[in-house]
């Protein structure tokens, strides 16, 4: 509490430092060290960098029992068109809600599938024309053939050939992808944890998210917060998501605290690895506001397969009225008064990212 | 000097100058100097650790059959001989999982083509009487026991959160530095050790042979393809073990002296583990399949009735697959965070190996096209291997698009795929080698019927197991997970159900193994017929305990 007070009493004092703060000017390095939130001076970072200090936060108890607040409620995730997670039986991607991952899906489903099925079911042709053509019987007398020139360079160029028309939207795609993020890009920073989630918000005010999953009613102790169908389906619903605005350019920085997590929504066409130490960084804007979901994808330990991921992606007013209700600010606005993030004790509260008054 | 030389008189008298003449049980099999016992030890072993390593997917297909966890935490208190917790039951998934990976890879599939199949034919092939270094074909034979003796203990000592090492068979620092306290990393690390220093040993054996010990008139040239690709197998295993040794050894140093090579706030960097651990893995997956497409040669040749097509293309695509296999390492690091520039690099390096590959696939092909084939076990096996090798040739192209895999990294696409160049790959060649080769080793036939009858049940079983497995990865269900949404649910119940198939069509094998081991018929000398061709069929079957007094010469 006395952190916010600072923060606020920072806010009020130094607008100008507030208003300065810049959505940050050049995508990060891809290999440095955590970084501290943005919105803190050099001197706060020690205290900012959130890797060992934030051990404890996953019991804190939400007072709401839906994860709702004040200007806030939580999305209910869109069952009916299994928007952003898996259907039953499917057999091709999620929907895709980006605009490379709808790209990437043209890219498998219209030019990379047609190729390998059709190489494949050749192959197949090929042996089954081989078995009733070349056997013992039909064939008594084997041909001495063992080398043809003009097949023997047929077949290496024809594969280099298709290979090459592979590439093409192969390395395009990944040229889109690596794209930099434009400096008015909302920065998320994900920091992976055995075995949870949390998500800073440097451009508004470094608070950050604990993001738990959650369990179902018979496995948690009366009063405790439990998964409704609101949240989400089981194994992939969290007391706390990513909230995001749909529609503006995101960039989402990637570590981890502890091991190796990865970060990853099928249908965002997104993954990326949170290395302990390194600050990955990945720019991607979300079409349509929805709630979408992910697991961790890559091997952290027991729990690994029960620390998943949400990002609801909302309007920007709604998502401006989120970060409010988090108790932090917009870019270029001024801090919120001490009423509102007094009012309501959030489940990040115990954890914000104490973004501290600056010293300068 | 002069009891010397009375001592070998004397020695000299009880040499019955027989080529049959064996030693005892014990110096025979525990003491063995001799490459057909040594790679017979080799296939037994491997036998063994399959049926190890194949009942750990079947508690994994087990558990994986519908949502929830059922049986995970009741296996986990039978391993502790206490009441386990949930999350004891969760390191247990990991430890399966890590198990499960690394007995098929270091203790079934490597022993069993390399160690036995490679033991047993390239001497035979080439005209020689043994290896080159009988004694230490033998410490690597035992090296090997005593590496899955280390790791199977390892399942039984703390290893973390619960019993075993849970690391994944990549051992990803710092999972398995900081994140895994108790000896069992330790012991599995070292379990690598003497693994990885058996088959350079036997890296070293097979190279000097191969270049020392072919008979008068076998040039390079003229070869069987089995003999080559072993070749190439052994300069790979040369090459890309040791950088595993310094991997692993420095994960030790890190875990137990105090080391931060991995460790990002000494100023380590665990992405550095990758790099070393993939620039090791990679070729390791062209080691498990090249000797594969080496005795494919020979049978699709042998059934065809006709020399194999494109020799020299199919000698120098398999050696253009291993150079080129030491240039891709990091396609299995997509996601770590690489430049767009490294990213673009791997994903056209990747491509690339499909074009060597292609070439093999169509030579095979053609070997058959205008050939008199008959469909005898080890062809049926053969083709399906071709078909199957294809399907998961074709998948790795797409996996090879770094753009793509930022999806399909580390799901079940991904699982799929490894198994169908694997377990359809590796494991049909194996068969196929198996059942080629059975009546020479053991002078008896195997039932041709039953072995088709494996051939067709297993070939759907483990179609019906892997495949749904794209349709999961395509839908976004991760790897190494012990329970998953219930949208998943339905392509995992096919997938398990595939493994009950799969199951039956194994003991039908091991059947017919034992059936043909007690009263199977005698087999003749070369008896697959004017097809076979190499200096094997010229044998007995089985061959005497030592072969080529005589070099044979060729011509």
């Amino acid at each position: 509490m006395l952190k916010k007070l600072l923060v606020v009493f920072a806010a009020m004092t130094m607008p100008s430092l507030v208003m300065a703060q810049p959505a940050n000017p050049a995508p990060a390095p891809l290999t440095k060290e955590v970084a501290a939130p943005v919105v803190a001076t050099p001197a706060a970072a020690p205290t900012a960098a959130p890797a060992a200090d934030a051990a404890a936060p996953a019991e804190a108890a939400p007072k709401s029992m839906d994860g709702s607040l004040p200007g806030y409620t939580p999305m209910r995730p869109n069952y009916e068109d299994s928007v952003g997670m898996p259907k039953p039986k499917e057999i091709d991607f999620q929907e895709q809600f980006t605009e490379n991952g709808q790209y990437a899906k043209w890219i498998n489903n219209a030019i990379l599938l047609p190729i390998i099925t059709i190489i494949s079911l050749f192959v197949l042709g090929l042996l089954l024309w081989v078995i009733v053509r070349f056997n013992r019987r039909a064939n008594p007398v084997p041909s001495k053939t063992t080398h043809n020139t003009f097949i023997e360079v047929v077949w290496t160029l024809v594969p280099v050939l298709i290979l090459l028309g592979i590439a093409y939207p192969s390395l395009d795609l990944l040229a889109k992808q690596f794209k930099p993020a434009p400096a008015e890009a909302v920065t998320i920073k994900a920091t992976g944890y055995q075995w949870y989630w949390g998500y800073t918000y440097p451009d508004h005010g470094g608070f950050e998210v604990i993001s738990n999953m959650l369990k179902e009613e018979d496995e948690v102790a009366k009063g405790e917060r439990f998964r409704t169908e609101n949240d989400g389906p089981r194994l992939l619903a969290v007391d706390n998501r990513m909230v995001v605005p749909a529609g503006v350019p995101l960039r989402i920085q990637t570590t981890a605290a502890d091991v190796i997590h990865a970060f990853a929504i099928p249908s965002l066409w997104f993954k990326l690895d949170a290395v302990p130490g390194r600050l990955n960084e990945k720019s991607i804007t979300i079409t349509k506001p929805g709630v979408y979901f992910g697991q961790c994808s890559e091997l952290c330990g027991a729990r690994h397969a029960f620390m998943p991921l949400v990002v609801e992606a909302l309007p920007p007013a709604q998502f401006a009225a989120w970060v409010k209700a988090q108790g932090g600010s917009m870019p270029g606005e001024e801090k919120p008064a001490p009423a509102a993030p007094a009012a309501t004790a959030t489940p990040t509260e115990t954890v914000a990212a104490p973004a501290v008054a600056p010293t300068n | 000097m002069t009891t010397i030389a009375a001592t070998g008189t004397d020695l000299h008298a009880h040499d019955h100058h027989d080529a049959d003449h064996k030693p005892g049980f014990f110096a025979r099999w525990f003491m063995s100097t001799n490459h057909k016992d040594i790679g017979t030890l080799y296939l037994i072993f491997a036998i063994f650790a399959g049926i190890v390593g194949g009942a750990i997917s079947g508690l994994m297909r087990m558990e994986l059959a519908a949502p929830g966890i059922q049986y995970l935490q009741g296996w986990a208190s039978m391993m502790a001989g206490k009441e386990a917790s949930l999350d004891e039951a969760y390191h247990m998934w990991n430890v399966l999982i890590t198990a499960h990976g690394l007995i098929m890879v270091f203790f079934m599939v490597m022993p069993a083509i390399i160690g036995g199949f490679g033991n047993w034919f390239v001497p035979l092939m080439i005209g020689a009487p043994d290896m080159a270094f009988p004694r230490m074909n033998n410490v690597s034979f035992w090296l090997t026991v005593v590496a899955f003796i280390m790791l199977l203990a390892s399942s039984f000592v703390p290893g973390g959160t619960g019993l075993g090492a849970g690391t994944g068979w990549t051992v990803y620092a710092p999972l398995s530095t900081s994140g895994s306290v108790g000896p069992a990393v330790d012991m599995a690390i070292f379990s690598l050790h003497l693994a990885g220093a058996a088959s350079i040993l036997g890296a070293i054996n097979f190279i000097t042979t191969i270049f020392n010990m072919r008979a008068p008139g076998m040039t390079l040239h003229k070869m069987p393809l089995f003999v080559w690709s072993v070749l190439v197998t052994a300069f790979l295993l040369l090459l890309a073990l040791p950088v595993l040794a310094a991997a692993i050894t420095m994960l030790l140093v890190d875990r137990n002296f105090g080391g931060a090579f991995f460790d990002a706030a000494a100023g380590g960097d665990p992405v550095l583990y990758q790099h070393l651990f993939w620039f090791f893995g990679h070729p390791e997956v062209y080691i498990m399949i090249l000797p594969g497409f080496g005795i494919i040669s020979q049978i699709v040749a042998t059934f065809s009735r006709k020399p194999v097509f494109g020799y020299l293309g199919m000698a120098y695509a398999m050696v253009a697959i291993g150079v080129v296999g030491f240039v891709v390492w990091a396609h299995h690091m997509f996601t770590t965070g690489m430049s767009v520039d490294m990213k673009m690099y791997f994903t056209a390096a990747t491509m690339v190996i499909a074009v060597p590959t292609g070439i093999k696939i169509f030579s095979w092909i053609a070997t058959m096209w205008g050939g008199s084939v008959s469909f005898k076990t080890p062809m049926v096996w053969a083709m399906g291997f071709i078909f199957m090798f294809t399907v998961g040739g074709v998948t790795g192209v797409v996996l090879a698009n770094g753009g793509l895999d930022d999806n399909l990294h580390d799901t079940y696409y991904v699982v799929a795929h490894f198994h169908y160049v694997l377990s359809l790959g590796a494991v049909f060649s194996l068969f196929a080698g198996f059942y080629y080769w059975f009546g020479k080793m053991s002078g008896r036939h195997l039932n041709e019927f039953l072995g088709h009858l494996h051939f067709w049940i297993f070939f759907i079983g483990v179609n019906v197991l892997f495949f749904p497995m794209h349709f999961l990865g395509n839908s976004g269900m991760p790897r190494r997970y012990p329970d998953y949404p219930e949208a998943f649910a339905y392509w995992n119940g096919v997938a398990s159900f595939g493994y009950a198939i799969m199951g039956v069509g194994v003991l039908i094998f091991f059947v017919n193994v034992i059936w043909s081991l007690v009263a199977g018929r005698r087999a003749e000398d070369n008896y697959w017929g004017e097809g076979a061709t190499t200096l094997e069929w010229t044998l007995t079957s089985p061959p005497p305990y030592h072969q080529f007094e005589t070099l044979p010469v060729i011509k």
